[in-house]
C-alpha cells in the first residue's frame, strides 16, 4: 500500500476533474462520485498506516519515487512523495474528516444547483492537500500549497453571486500570496545557499549552513506559515473566509488547510534546529495569534466568525508549540489532530445550527437550541468540552502539553510563553462557553420565521463521529505518550524536560482558569437574558468586534502607502523615462524638419552636393594619404 | 610627350562637365557635361593605365564606356518623357520631388 500512495493525489484529482467537464449530466450522482473519491483516499491512507505499523520506527520513512521533474543542471528535482509518520498523520487526518465533511455536504448543500461543482472543489482541495502533505521536496509541496489555496479561493467565493462573499474570496487569495512569497523567497535561499529544495537534500546540508542562512530561511518559512495559517501579521482573511458554505469552513479553515503552516514548520525541524532566533519568532507569532485570536472571539456575535477567531487562536497554540523546538513539536501536531476533530464538529455543529435556522449566524438570535436540535447540541458540547481542555476530553491532552512545554525553558520566555498559552486557555473558555450557552441555553431569541429543527442523519452522523473523536481520541493517543512515540522518527527523541512550575500547578492553574471563563461566560450568557441586538460596549470590546482594526491597520500601513507608491512611480514614469523618450523623439523630429530643407527638389543643387562632398572626400584621402 | 599631360587635359575636362551640370538649365546641356565628366575620368584611366604600364585601367575604361551607352539611353528617354509632359526640359522646372 505505502507504494500506491500516489493515488491518494490521483484519485480525487481525477475525479475532481472529471466533475468540473461532466457538465449537468452529473448533477444526479456527481456528489457521490466525490464522496467514493475521498473515501477511496481514506482506505487508501488507512492501508498504508497499517503496513506503516508493522514496520520498525526507522524504517518508516517510505519515498516513493514518481518521476523526474526538473532535470536541468544545477537543479536536479525528482517528483516523488515521502511517507512517514508526519505525513502519514496528516493522511489519515484529511482523508478521514475529509469524507465525513463530504458525506456532511451531500445534505448539506442539497438544495444548491452547483452541488456537483462543489464536490469538484472539495475533491481538488483533498487532492491538493495531500499532495501539500506528501511531497518530499519544498517546491512539490509548494504546488499543493497553491492547490489548496486555489480550492480555498473556489470555496469561498462558491457563493460568489453576492458580491461580499467574492471579496472574501479575494482577500483570502491576496494576504495567502504575501504568504506564498515567503515560501518562494525561501526555496530560492535555499537552492542558493544548500543547493537542493528536495527535504532530504536541505536536512542534510543545513547543519553545516551559518545561523544568517537558516534564520532568512526560518523566518521566511515563517511568513509562508503566517499566511496559509492566518497567524499574525497575515490573519486578516480568515474571518472573511467564512462567507464559504460552512462544511468548507469546517474542513479547510478549520481542520486541515489552515494547520498547513504548522506542518510546515515541523517538517522544516532540522532548518530552525540551527535558527534559534527565527524558533522563537515562530513562538512569539504563536503565542501573541493565540492571545489576539481569543479576545476577538470573545467579542463576535456571528457564530462562524467567533469560530474561526477561535481556529486563529488555536493554530497559534500549534504554532508556540512548533516555535518550542524538538520539546513542542509533537505537541504541536498532536493538538492539529485534536483540533482537526472537535474544531470541525463544532462547525458541522454551526452549520447545523444554520440549517436548521434558516441560515441565522447571528447568535442573539440562536438560544434554548438544546431542546430543538438534541444531537447538535450534545456534539457541540463535546466538542465544547474538549477545546476547553476539561479531562478526559481530547484537547485537555494536547493543549496542556504545550502548556507545559511553553514553560520550559530558562529566563523571561517560559513566563511570557507560557502566560500567553495559561491565559489563552482561560479566555478560550470564556469565549467558547459564550458562543456555547448563546447558542443552546438562555431563552430563545428567534425570529418569527424560524422553527429550528434538527438537521438530517446524514448531517448528524458525521457530526456524531467527529464528536467521538473530540471525546476520546486524545485519550486514546495520548497514553503511554503513545503519539509522540509515533512522531519520534521525524521530530527526534525528546528528553523530559522540567517546567519551570510543577506539572500539577499548571494542570490546576490552567483548570482554574477554564473553570472562571466558563463561569463567568454562564453568569453573563447563559443564565442572563442576552439581548438581541449587540448592546453598546467599550472600547477593547468595539476593537475586538471589529477584528482589532486589522482591515484599518492594514489599509493604513499597506494599502495606502502601497497606493501612493505606486501613484508615484507612475508619477516618475511618466515626468523621467516617458518624458526623456518623448523629448528625444522630438529633438529628432526638429532635426528631420531642419535637414529636410535641403531636399529642394532641384537637380542642380543636389549635383552641387555630391560635387562638394566628392571635393571634400578627395581633401581627406590626399591629405589623410588614405 | 609626358603622360601626364593627359591626365591634366581629363582634369580641365572634368571640371568643363562638372560646370555644365552646375550652371546651365538646359537638360542636353548639362546631360553633355555629365557625358563629358564620364570621358575625362575615361581619358585620366587610360592615361594611368598607360604611366603604370597597366592594362587595367583600359579595360576599366571599356566598362565605363559601355555603362554610358547604356545612361546615355536611360536618360535621353528621361528627358524626352520630360519634355512631352512639360513641354519644356530645364532642370529647374521639375521640383515636385522635395520634402
Amino acid at each position: 500500500m505505502l507504494d500506491l500512495t500516489w493515488l491518494l493525489i490521483a484519485v480525487p484529482l481525477a475525479s475532481s476533474i472529471v466533475l468540473m467537464l461532466a457538465g449537468k449530466r452529473a448533477n444526479p450522482w456527481g456528489h457521490w462520485v466525490g464522496v467514493a473519491a475521498s473515501g477511496s483516499t481514506f482506505i487508501v491512507g488507512l492501508g498504508a498506516f497499517i503496513q506503516m505499523l508493522g514496520l520498525d520506527s526507522e524504517e518508516r520513512a517510505h519515498a516513493v519515487h514518481l518521476f523526474s521533474w526538473i532535470p536541468g543542471g544545477e537543479l536536479n528535482l525528482d517528483a516523488g512523495l515521502l511517507v512517514d509518520p508526519l505525513s502519514m498523520t496528516f493522511v489519515l487526518l484529511v482523508s478521514f474528516v475529509g469524507t465525513l465533511i463530504h458525506v456532511y455536504s451531500v445534505a448539506y448543500m442539497e438544495h444548491d444547483p452547483n452541488r456537483r461543482i462543489f464536490f469538484a472543489y472539495l475533491n481538488l482541495f483533498v487532492a491538493a492537500m495531500l499532495l501539500l502533505v506528501l511531497a518530499d521536496s519544498y517546491l512539490l509541496l509548494f504546488v499543493g500549497w497553491e492547490g489548496v489555496g486555489l480550492a480555498s479561493y473556489l470555496l469561498i467565493g462558491f457563493w460568489n453571486y453576492k458580491p461580499e462573499y467574492a471579496t472574501a474570496a479575494k482577500k483570502a487569495f491576496v494576504v495567502n500570496r504575501i504568504g506564498d512569497i515567503g515560501l518562494i523567497i525561501a526555496m530560492g535561499l535555499m537552492f542558493a545557499y544548500l543547493g537542493a529544495v528536495d527535504f532530504e537534500t536541505v536536512f542534510a546540508e543545513a547543519p553545516a549552513a551559518s545561523t544568517a542562512t537558516l534564520t532568512a530561511i526560518g523566518l521566511t518559512l515563517l511568513l509562508a506559515a503566517c499566511g496559509k495559517s492566518a497567524q499574525f501579521p497575515l490573519q486578516s482573511w480568515l474571518g472573511d473566509a467564512m462567507a464559504g458554505p460552512t462544511p468548507v469552513s469546517a474542513l479547510i479553515h478549520a481542520a486541515t488547510m489552515v494547520t498547513a503552516g504548522v506542518y510546515l514548520i515541523v517538517r522544516s525541524a532540522p532548518i530552525y534546529a540551527g535558527a534559534p532566533a527565527a524558533q522563537t519568532a515562530v513562538a512569539a507569532v504563536g503565542a501573541f495569534t493565540l492571545v489576539l485570536g481569543a479576545l476577538i472571539g470573545m467579542a463576535k456575535d456571528d457564530i462562524k466568525k467567533a469560530l474561526a477567531a477561535s481556529t486563529m487562536s488555536q493554530i497559534g497554540y500549534m504554532m508556540l508549540a512548533a516555535g518550542l523546538g524538538p520539546v513542542g513539536y509533537a505537541f504541536a501536531i498532536f493538538h492539529l489532530v485534536t483540533h482537526g476533530f472537535f474544531k470541525a464538529g463544532m462547525f458541522l455543529g454551526a452549520g447545523s445550527v444554520m440549517h436548521g435556522m434558516k441560515d441565522q449566524v447571528d447568535m442573539r438570535r440562536y438560544g434554548a437550541l438544546r431542546t430543538a436540535m438534541v444531537t447538535t447540541w450534545i456534539t457541540f458540547g463535546l466538542g465544547w468540552l474538549a477545546i476547553l481542555g476539561i479531562p478526559p476530553f481530547s484537547g485537555f491532552w494536547s493543549k496542556d502539553k504545550i502548556i507545559e512545554s511553553a514553560f520550559v525553558g530558562e529566563g523571561a520566555q517560559p513566563w511570557i510563553l507560557g502566560g500567553a498559552a495559561l491565559i489563552g486557555a482561560g479566555l478560550t473558555a470564556f469565549y467558547m462557553s459564550r458562543l456555547f450557552f448563546m447558542t443552546f441555553h438562555g431563552k430563545a431569541r428567534w425570529t418569527d420565521d424560524q422553527h429550528p429543527h434538527e438537521s438530517p442523519a446524514m448531517m448528524t452522523v458525521p457530526m456524531i463521529i467527529l464528536a467521538v473523536g473530540s471525546a476520546f481520541l486524545g485519550l486514546i493517543l495520548a497514553v503511554g505518550d503513545r503519539f509522540a512515540v509515533w512522531l519520534e522518527p521525524v521530530t527526534g527523541h525528546v528528553e523530559h524536560h522540567e517546567p519551570v512550575l510543577p506539572v500539577p500547578v499548571l494542570i490546576a492553574a490552567t483548570l482554574i482558569l477554564v473553570a472562571l471563563g466558563v463561569w463567568v461566560a454562564w453568569r453573563k450568557y447563559g443564565a442572563a437574558d442576552v439581548p438581541e441586538t449587540a448592546p453598546a460596549a467599550s472600547l477593547s470590546t468595539i476593537a475586538a468586534r471589529n477584528d482589532m482594526f486589522q482591515d484599518s491597520v492594514n489599509r493604513a500601513v499597506f494599502e495606502r502607502p502601497g497606493t501612493h507608491l505606486t501613484r508615484t512611480l507612475v508619477y516618475a514614469d511618466a515626468a523621467i523615462v516617458d518624458a526623456a523618450v518623448d523629448k528625444q523623439a522630438e529633438a529628432w523630429g526638429k532635426t528631420g524638419e531642419t535637414v529636410r530643407r535641403t531636399q529642394n527638389g532641384q537637380v542642380r543643387s543636389y549635383a552641387l552636393t555630391m560635387l562638394v562632398g566628392l571635393v571634400i572626400v578627395i581633401i581627406i584621402v590626399v591629405q589623410g594619404g588614405l | 610627350m609626358d603622360p601626364i599631360n593627359f591626365v591634366i587635359l581629363a582634369a580641365i575636362l572634368f571640371a568643363i562637365g562638372s560646370a555644365a551640370v552646375l550652371l546651365r538649365r538646359n537638360a542636353i546641356i548639362a546631360f553633355m557635361g555629365v557625358e563629358l565628366m564620364l570621358n575625362a575620368a575615361n581619358l585620366s584611366l587610360v592615361s594611368f593605365s598607360r604611366i603604370h604600364g597597366e592594362i587595367d585601367g583600359q579595360v576599366m575604361a571599356f566598362f565605363v564606356m559601355v555603362v554610358a551607352a547604356a545612361e546615355v539611353v536611360v536618360g535621353l528617354a528621361i528627358i524626352i518623357a520630360v519634355f512631352r509632359a512639360r513641354q519644356t526640359i530645364s532642370l529647374d522646372e521639375p521640383s515636385e520631388l522635395k520634402g
